[in-house]
């Protein structure tokens, strides 16, 4: 009998812990008592496999979700998708969800008194190709008010849903504008320990991928955990 | 090398795409298996609901295979079955899947594994997912289970049982307990 190959270790400092109380709402929901660490096994290594037939020709275009323009910064959002082996994620899914040029999401918990724009919902979907990558159009998202302490904003950003192949590469992530001066006030990007991870959540501006007259381009990769090298036997 | 993205919360909003009508339904009419509703409420450490949790399940069929490349296993492939799932809770806290129960799937060396669904938590104010698993009460191979082996405190393990309700033919309970003295087991693997 063959192990599974495992996939790597979450990296250290990379992933926030449960409880970190600059985010306040991880004090009640944050368990208390260690995770169970147990080895990856087949139901580990395996994960749902998404189907193209479930995907719409305009889900990765958020700007033709309606049938004006919306209002705002009009942006394309593109990378790859990575194993931390360097391996391409090929037909993996990325879904992804944000509020609109103003910061309001449409949303009925979202209580930003910001206008909501008829012409923007702020959904998108796609499936990576064989290399890895993706592409997204969308407008740029704006900062938004909550509650969290006094003052409190978070900057703009692009939350992000991936799968990967395995049920352990699973990542609900975030993704961030360059030079936003809100990055260092925000407790949610600030609990990743290592700041040299968080700067893996920042994309790039990119004028090789800006459409002239037509679209800014921001280059994002994003990287899942990856295949260590050969499997045990036992 | 490339270096891993960190996890960051759902946050409140993810219903403006993650949910999608039948994501709570793994079974058609022609699914193989016995079926079963899985349920339970998602709570905080002041045993409050959580009505802003999404869960993702993640199973192998009622033969106990997975429907992924990687499970070499000479056992069927279900067409009617795919073994995932995603429900956002309630304003009561509550997720629901109507499913099959899946089969033992093999575990580390020559073990084999207990019948069990892998589960996902998401919700805002969890900076990274929870992972954890559902387990059948009465279930005998339950006994020689080598994850549920792991957690050694008896009481603890108990908290990755799902309890069959009564009247139901085969409704079971799976509480999920972030945080406080009935805090459910979360794994990393
Ligand atoms: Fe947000």
């Amino acid at each position: 009998m063959i192990d599974p190959v495992p996939y790597k270790p979450e990296e250290e400092g990379v992933w926030p812990p449960t409880l970190f109380p600059p985010y306040t709402s991880t004090v009640k929901r944050a368990p208390r008592q260690p995770l169970v660490y147990i080895p990856q096994t087949l139901s580990e290594v395996t994960g749902p496999v998404y189907g193209h037939s479930k995907l719409a020709v305009d889900d990765h275009d958020l700007t033709k979700h309606h049938k004006g323009e919306p209002l705002g910064e009009r942006i394309i959002v593109t990378g790859r998708v990575l194993g931390d082996d360097g391996c391409p994620v090929p037909n993996t899914l990325v879904e992804i969800w944000q509020c609109n040029a103003a910061g309001r999401y449409r949303h009925h918990g979202d209580q930003h008194d910001a206008p909501l724009d008829p012409n923007f919902s702020g959904g998108g979907r796609v499936l990576t190709d064989a290399q890895g990558n993706y592409k997204f159009i969308t407008i740029k998202p704006g900062a938004y008010p909550w509650r969290n302490h006094q003052n409190a904003w978070r900057p703009a950003h692009i939350h992000f849903s991936l799968f990967g192949p395995a049920f352990v590469t699973r990542l609900v992530t975030q993704m961030f504008f360059p030079g936003d001066p809100l990055l260092a006030l925000d407790p949610i990007m600030m609990s990743v320990p290592d700041p040299v991870a968080r700067d893996r959540m920042i994309c790039k501006f990119d004028i090789g991928l800006t459409k002239p007259e037509w679209a800014l381009g921001y280059r994002h990769d994003i990287v899942l955990r990856g295949r260590n090298a050969t499997p045990m036997e036992h | 090398m490339s270096k891993q993205t960190p996890s960051q919360t759902v946050g409140p909003f993810f219903h403006l795409d993650l949910p999608f009508e039948g994501g709570d339904v793994l079974v058609t009419a022609n699914t193989k298996g016995e079926r079963i509703l899985l349920e339970g409420r998602v709570v905080d450490g002041d045993g409050e609901p959580l009505n802003d949790a999404l869960i993702e399940i993640w199973q192998a069929n009622a033969e106990g295979r997975y429907d992924h490349p990687e499970d070499a296993q000479e056992k069927q492939i279900d067409p009617e079955f795919h073994g995932w799932g995603r429900c956002p809770t309630s304003q009561d806290g509550v997720y629901r899947f109507q499913t099959v129960r899946p089969g033992p799937v093999p575990g580390p060396g020559n073990t084999l594994q207990a019948p069990h669904i892998n589960v996902i938590v998401f919700a805002r104010g969890m900076l990274r997912h929870l992972t954890t698993r559902v387990y059948f009460e009465g279930e005998a191979l339950n006994a020689d289970d080598p994850i549920l082996a792991r957690v050694t405190d008896t009481k603890r393990r108990e908290t990755l049982i799902a309890k069959k309700q009564n009247g139901g033919s085969a409704v079971y309970r799976f509480d999920i307990v972030l945080q406080g003295a009935n805090e459910t087991v979360f794994f990393a693997a």
